[in-house]
């Protein structure tokens, strides 16, 4: 009842002096909104990374080789030939910390099928190249492992070349196309997945038995990489450890300052992209969080011209039996309902700056729930912390003094 | 037999001024009953705000007692005369002390504000019966700045009504108005009191004192006289034989 009667007088009081309690609002207003539209904006390319790159398999684990010396010379990452199929098997066969394994060759070129041809990239791989990269099959099959040993030449094709090579319509399965000239029947076509965070098509895609791309298409022996799955996301970085181990063992390595390949996870890839953004969320809103100070500072001030122009209403007011606790509560009423006002106009604003980001720069926002919290909570803070000190000294006024002052 | 409504005993006020005391106050007694209509007067600097300041517990004596409606007020905390000032004395200042830019009604009911027994409607119904009885009832909604004096002084005198006090006291209330005006408030107070208000009112004026019933006069401190009217003024009948303005 006091209370809310308190309420009232603070209310008539901010009722009188709109303009500038609107300026007043103005730093908090701003201070809130920027910190809403600077989180959604960070957590909204945090999630995309996250969601893009788990569609590419969070916890697959890429083996590629690198970073060797030989004879104090830095070799080009691509020209080394430190894979084998031996590094291949002792992994599949030893790593208990892998669900998947596959290698990895590739070579880009012409895909022709009649009169349609296309620029494209083959993948040679084992059939658990699907599960690791979370690839789902639209129609046909894989190849067999069968296949594989024999290198057959059958392919895997994505939803880009059946767009280019077979623009008709009619199912691809069962057709050949040739790639750099060498005749694949097609027996699969995979499920389209769009463009990855990197703005690659991951739809231009063939996949044929790794034996065959290595002999017909590139002719070499060695791996150019090898991809396989952790059991799951938070034992990728166990999974590294073991096959970086695996590997030495095999290629004689004692000290993994020499290793000549390099292991490293979606996790990691995650982490960093994240930590990236969430360095410069961090950033925005530590810029957004000074605002808001300055957003406070303003209500103190503005509370104290309040307080020293009211000083006669002070009096009178504990004149007719206002209690110094009243006074109290009803100058820190105001500055909590000046900051809370801000505070909602600013969340308000917030969101259609957050709406505008995304549909004027098509960048990906969320407006989470906990960001709102925050920056309320921050707002009745400011208000209650810059209030206090004007209040505090509004209500220790004599009465006669502040009825006397001119 | 009425019951006193104001007992003071030898009351002092001293104000220390740098080394100098200033004794506003030297031990002045009396007593005010229920009903009564009392003035004070005296010149300026004799000490009559002091001693209202003190009954209307916004000052504290130096020494001495004072009884309101038979509370003994020294004793009291900051808070429980905050109380005595909302439930037991309405306040009237020579400079109104209005809320600007604040409806008469919202000035009206702003003791009940503070008195958390009183609900809204109740208050918003006192106020309004208050702003009747001082002949504002049709300017309930307008600001300080849309009346005149006079009409701010009403105001003023509904705000000192509104809380049904046991006191009215009332600091050189028509010293900002015109003769008329003065007299047209004047009235109104006489009519409050012919209703049972007790009234005491501070003026220099000699012909306001002759609306009351009884007339302290001060001087540099101390009671020189404290009599009964015997001849009292009616205000409305000297507004009446007034010179026409104009
Ligand atoms: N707060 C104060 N501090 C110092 N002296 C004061 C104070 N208030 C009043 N006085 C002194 O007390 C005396 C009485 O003042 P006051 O009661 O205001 O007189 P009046 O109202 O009769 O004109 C004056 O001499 C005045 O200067
Ligand atoms: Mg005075």
């Amino acid at each position: 009842m006091r209370i809310l009667n308190l309420l009232k007088i603070a209310w008539r009081a901010i009722k009188l002096n709109k303009m500038r309690t609107f300026l007043t609002m103005l730093g908090i207003i701003i201070g809130v909104a920027s910190v809403i539209a600077m989180l959604a904006v960070g957590e909204g390319s945090t999630q995309s990374i996250k969601t893009q790159i788990s569609s590419m398999g969070s916890n697959m684990i890429t083996i590629r080789p690198g970073a060797g010396m030989q004879g104090g010379v830095r070799t080009d990452p691509g020209e080394m030939q430190s894979l084998k199929l031996e590094d291949y098997e002792s992994l599949r066969d030893q790593a208990t910390l892998l669900t998947a394994i596959s290698p990895q060759v590739s070579g880009s070129g012409q895909v022709i099928s009649g009169a349609n041809n296309w620029p494209s990239s083959i993948y040679g791989v084992t059939p658990e190249y699907l599960d690791i990269r979370v690839l789902e099959l639209a129609e046909g099959s894989m190849f067999t492992s069968a296949e594989v040993k024999s290198a057959a030449k059958v392919a895997v094709i994505g939803q880009t070349i059946v767009e280019n090579i077979f623009p008709d319509g009619e199912s691809p399965i069962g057709k050949m196309i040739r790639f750099n000239k060498i005749p694949f029947k097609v027996i699969g076509v995979l499920e389209p997945k769009g463009e990855n965070t990197f703005g690659q098509d991951q739809d231009d895609i063939i996949l044929a038995p790794y034996t065959a791309v290595q002999k017909r298409i590139l002719a070499i022996d060695y791996l150019q990489s090898i991809v396989a799955s952790a059991v799951n996301e938070e034992q990728a970085p166990d999974a590294v450890e073991e096959v970086s181990a695996i590997l030495r063992e095999n290629h004689q390595i004692t000290n993994p300052q020499e290793d000549d390949f390099n292991v490293f996870s979606m996790e990691e890839l995650i982490t960093a992209l994240s930590s990236t953004s969430e360095i410069l969320t961090v950033l925005l809103v530590a810029i957004a969080g000074i605002s808001l100070l300055i957003g406070g500072i303003g209500i103190m001030n503005i509370m104290y011209v309040s307080v020293k122009e009211r000083t006669r209403e002070i009096g009178l007011r504990m004149a007719v039996g206002g209690k110094g606790a009243d006074i109290l509560i009803q100058f820190l009423i105001e500055a909590i309902l000046i900051s809370i006002t801000g505070g909602i106009l600013g969340v308000l604003l917030g969101i259609s700056a957050t709406l505008i980001i995304q549909n004027v720069f098509n960048w990906p926002t969320i407006v989470t729930l906990y960001s709102v919290i925050i920056s309320f909570a921050v707002c009745a803070i400011t208000g209650i912390f810059f209030g206090w000190y004007p209040a505090r000294k509004a209500a220790a006024l004599d009465p006669i003094v502040a009825l006397r002052y001119e | 037999m009425s019951k006193t409504i104001i007992d003071i005993d030898t009351l002092k006020r001293e104000f220390i001024m740098g080394t100098e005391t200033v004794h506003a106050l030297k031990g002045i007694s009396y007593a005010i009953k229920e009903g009564e209509f009392v003035t004070i007067m005296g010149s300026s600097g004799s000490g009559k705000s002091t001693m209202l300041n003190i009954l209307g517990c916004l000052d504290q004596p130096t020494s001495g007692s004072y009884k309101i409606d038979q509370v003994a007020v020294n004793a009291l905390s900051r808070n429980e005369l905050a109380q005595i000032r909302n439930e037991k004395i309405g306040f009237i200042f020579q400079s109104y002390n209005l809320l600007p830019r604040t409806s008469a009604i919202e000035n009206a009911e702003l003791p009940l504000l503070y008195n958390s027994k009183v609900s809204s409607e109740e208050r918003r119904k006192r106020a309004i019966d208050a702003l009747n009885l001082v002949g504002l009832g049709e300017r309930l909604d307008h600001t300080p700045a849309q009346l005149s004096g006079g009409q701010q002084q009403r105001v003023a005198i509904a705000r000192s009504l509104v809380n049904d006090p046991v006191v009215i006291l009332a600091d050189e209330a028509t010293g900002n108005l015109d003769t008329r005006t003065s007299y047209e408030i004047m009235a109104l107070f006489q009519d409050l009191n012919r209703k049972g208000k007790t009234i005491v009112f501070v003026t220099h004026e000699d012909d306001i004192a002759r609306f009351s019933n009884r007339t302290i006069i001060l001087k540099d401190g101390t009671i020189i006289s404290d009599k009964i009217n015997e001849d009292i003024l009616d205000a409305a009948q000297e507004l009446a034989a007034l010179p026409k303005e104009n």
